[in-house]
């Protein structure tokens, strides 16, 4: 590694100051910090030693667990594919997953280079190191953004999302709404033709000229979420998108229609496991959301009603549908946007997972709830916190009034 | 007698650390002694001697512009060799060149009322007060004194029982401190320990580092509140007022623990308060990578040079390498099982290597950020405060906050722990420390 050691202390004097490209000199201490690890010692007071972990290490983790969940949304978009142009018995798993991922390839590239791009414009202006914050949002986007969203439509809401939702609070760990939910939800209300309904969740033109074919007649691209909004009579029939019935183990396996990285419940806990054993993500919220998710629905099923038919369906089957698992797993866990203080995420967590199944239920308007209520919680997560150091406030004023 | 069990903390183990048995050594005597004011925080110097001047042990050296009966002695006969100065003419050490024989040293009258005694000797200075963790107010009376017997930091060494001689000092030390309190004189002991101190409770700390601080061990007794003054000391302070009060004269022998990953031969050495660095160390360092040299632990320590001088509480010279690895070639992403982490996010963790002994270096590794990551400070702090809520509040210098979550009774050792174990790599302890003196200019 010593050339590119050479070559970067070469460069350097171009981004310092008064060299040409001074303009850059963020980009360049973000890449140097990348490659090598910082050589700064502490200073000549205070802890001496510090622990090997850094935001860095912690991010790329995240993105690790990101990865079952996002190579099981790949292969996905290419079932959905060829099951939608009637090719799938004779294609291969690997046709599947390099469609998917040729398909997938734009949108991660849209996400990546508009946000980092102004996250790097960022850093110049306020001379800070360049944060690692968006390196999970930039993954985060491409899972929850429906794939047939138009790529600049994504472009325009990460730009939103990163300027309005997390810059103008002062970057990362400022924030006060989850940087990716934001996004969706520009798309969600800035679009909604294109964010719902038939066209949204299956890719059924060719990506790149691969997966030519034309759509079967029984095709239709609604979510099993979708169908149940629109469903009536006191009985569901959720069906793929070539009409075929599902069962309660194709929404665990994840083969059903749905933005590309919520669809597979199996692939998200493993990302849930790696998250919760290297000590990530808060168990306290993740197990509180699954827990309020299951009790509001168990709730609701046990007075079903044909006229809010997701009452209809069973409590582990809300859990696998939609967009419930993945933001048990990687949204609602953000630290920066939730509640930090141990009562408070069990409050906070449970409170999402009713909010959620109780959006779906009651309000036909958003057949996926997970969006809303997690956003909804981001704005109490600080009131929440309140009242729980307030407990502690307390305490420590009787404990003064005693003495 | 109470045992008080705590779960929270971290025991950083280290190399280099003193073997259980190991016989202090006589350092050689110090060319030049130091005495650093920044040592007792929130006094201000006012000299009483000139350079030039000869003085003899005990002999009044400077006091406290603000509280003139607080004073700091001279630990040695000698004559006053250069007042070092810094910006603002900020008075940065005290350097005493020591004469050949050392047999003079002022004598104190021990049927005097013990505070003079404290203040006239310089063992005042050795104490601490909470709140603001400074040298203690003389005029205000303690609700309590809480005397920590043991030092959970890394690499320091702890006595486990007391000689005969030793234990009629601290029997008599603490038979005068409980005349100054209202309350009473508590010590906090290992389970290592063996010592009882009648007229004191004792209580017993089991558990991981930072069970031996002042703060933590007064948060689970009897925690500070608002208006309320303790002191606290350590045991070392606690036997010199002990043996003033038995021989009349004040002690300034010390023993350092000479250890860290970067000695070559980790030893306990005899000196006196204020020897030089260089002849407690006397070259005992491995080669190979640049040393840090620390008066103190590695967590809240102070870095010192070769010229420089032991620092209160003058018991530890930790030794570390400046740099081990530079320029490590994507730190971020290792997956070696020697890069040391207390966290599970490195494959470390599953060769077990947080309780093994480990060469950590002074790097950072890793750029200041805003705080993200969840419980790593209140892991790292056994006491019931809300540590993340009350860092926040001191950024924020709002004083009303800082109240309620408990300014009171912290000090910036008490976050050494957490600023060692923090993602976001913030400077807790300076955090802490400014706060707290901002707040004590707002309030006195």
């Amino acid at each position: 590694m010593k050339f590119i050691r050479k070559y970067m202390d070469k460069i350097k004097p171009a981004f310092r100051p008064g060299g040409k490209l001074e303009k850059l000199q963020s980009v360049y201490d973000g890449m140097e910090t990348f490659l090598f690890t910082p050589n700064d010692t502490a200073g000549p007071r205070g802890a001496h030693v510090h622990d090997g972990n850094d935001l860095k290490r912690t991010m790329i983790t995240v993105i690790v667990a990101l990865l079952p969940a996002l190579f099981m949304g790949m292969y996905n978009i290419g079932y959905q594919h060829y099951l939608a142009i009637g090719q799938a018995a004779q294609t291969s798993c690997w046709t599947m997953f390099i469609f998917g991922l040729i398909a997938m390839l734009p949108v991660i590239v849209v996400s990546y280079v508009v946000g980092l791009g102004i996250e790097f414009i960022a850093a110049q202006i306020h001379h800070k190191e360049i944060q690692e914050g968006f390196l999970v949002t930039g993954l985060l986007i491409p899972m929850i953004v429906p794939i047939n969203t138009p790529l600049w439509m994504t472009a325009v809401a990460t730009a939103f999302a990163v300027i309005f939702a997390k810059e103008v609070f002062g970057g990362t760990g400022m924030n006060i709404f989850n940087v990716a939910l934001i996004t969706r939800a520009v798309l969600f209300f800035g679009y909604p033709s294109k964010m719902s309904g038939d066209d949204a969740f299956v890719k059924t033109d060719s990506a790149f000229g691969i997966g030519d074919g034309t759509v079967v007649d029984t095709f239709s691209g609604a979510t099993p979420l979708g169908q149940v909004a629109t469903n009536v009579g006191d009985s569901l029939n959720l069906h793929d998108i070539a009409g075929n019935a599902l069962s309660s183990c194709d929404y665990f396996m994840g083969f059903i229609a749905g933005s590309p990285g919520e669809t597979s419940t199996l692939a998200i806990l493993i990302g849930a496991a790696i998250l919760l054993i290297t000590g990530v993500a808060s168990w306290r919220v993740m197990c509180s959301v699954f827990a309020g998710g299951l009790a509001m629905a168990a709730l609701v099923h046990a007075c079903p009603s044909p006229t809010y038919a997701a009452s209809l369906l069973s409590p582990v089957d809300q859990l696998c549908l939609g967009g419930f698992a993945f933001a048990a797993v990687f949204m609602a866990t953000d630290p920066v946007t939730g509640a930090r203080t141990h009562v408070g995420q069990y409050i906070y967590g449970f409170l999402i997972g009713v909010m959620t199944i109780l959006i779906r239920t009651f309000n036909g308007g958003y057949p996926e709830g997970a969006m809303l209520a997690i956003l909804l919680m981001n704005a109490f997560a600080p009131l929440i916190d309140h009242c729980v150091v307030s407990f502690n406030i307390k305490r420590r004023l009787a404990r003064a009034k005693q003495a | 007698m109470a045992i008080i069990k705590l779960k929270k903390g971290f025991d950083l183990r280290l190399e280099g650390q003193i073997s259980d048995g190991t016989e202090p050594v006589v350092a050689a005597p110090s060319s030049t002694i130091g005495i650093v004011p920044d040592d007792f925080e929130g006094i201000v110097p006012r000299m009483d001697v000139r350079v030039g001047d000869s003085v003899i042990a005990g002999q009044v050296l400077y006091h406290d512009k603000n509280h003139e009966t607080i004073k700091v002695t001279s630990p040695v006969c000698g004559t006053i060799k250069e007042v070092r100065r810094g910006e603002r003419r900020k008075i940065l050490a005290v350097v005493i060149e020591p004469a050949n024989k050392q047999d003079d040293a002022v004598t104190y009258d021990v049927k005097r009322p013990i505070k003079e005694l404290l203040l006239e000797s310089g063992l005042w200075v050795m104490m601490r007060q909470r709140p603001y963790d400074v040298v203690p107010n003389p005029e205000a009376t303690p609700r309590d004194i809480f005397v920590t017997a043991f030092d959970s930091a890394p690499l320091a060494v702890n006595r486990t029982s007391f000689s005969a001689g030793e234990q009629q000092a601290a029997e008599a030390a603490v038979k005068a401190l409980s005349t100054l309190t209202t309350g009473k004189v508590y010590i906090g002991i290992s389970p290592a320990q063996d010592i009882n101190i009648s007229g004191a409770e004792i209580n017993t700390f089991v558990g991981p580092h930072p069970a031996g601080n002042a703060g933590v061990q007064i948060a689970n007794v009897k925690p500070v509140n608002k208006g309320e003054t303790v002191w606290t000391l350590s045991l070392d302070t606690l036997l010199r007022i002990g043996a003033l009060l038995t021989t009349d004269r004040m002690d300034y022998n010390v023993t350092v623990a000479v250890a860290g990953p970067m000695v070559a031969e980790p030893m306990l050495v005899k000196s006196v308060i204020g020897a030089s660095i260089d002849s407690v160390l006397a070259g005992n360092i491995k080669g190979g990578a640049e040393p840090r040299l620390i008066a103190g632990n590695v967590l809240s320590g102070v870095k010192v040079e070769l010229d420089g001088y032991l620092r209160a509480p003058y018991t530890l010279l930790s030794v570390i390498a400046e740099n081990n690895d530079p320029d490590e070639f994507m730190g971020w992403a290792a997956l070696s099982p020697k890069r040391f982490s207390i966290y599970r996010l490195f494959t470390s963790w599953l060769a077990g290597l947080r309780s093994k002994p480990t060469n950590l270096d002074a790097r950072i590794k890793g750029g200041e950020r805003a705080i993200v990551r969840l419980d790593e400070y209140d892991d790292m702090l056994p006491m019931d405060i809300y540590a993340e809520f009350l860092i926040k509040a001191i950024i924020a210098r709002n004083i009303e906050k800082m109240e309620e979550l408990g300014i009171y009774e912290v000090a910036p050792e008490d976050f050494a722990l957490a600023e060692f174990a923090d993602t976001s790599k913030l400077e807790l302890q300076r955090i802490v420390r400014d706060g707290l003196n901002w707040l004590r200019g707002e309030m006195e």
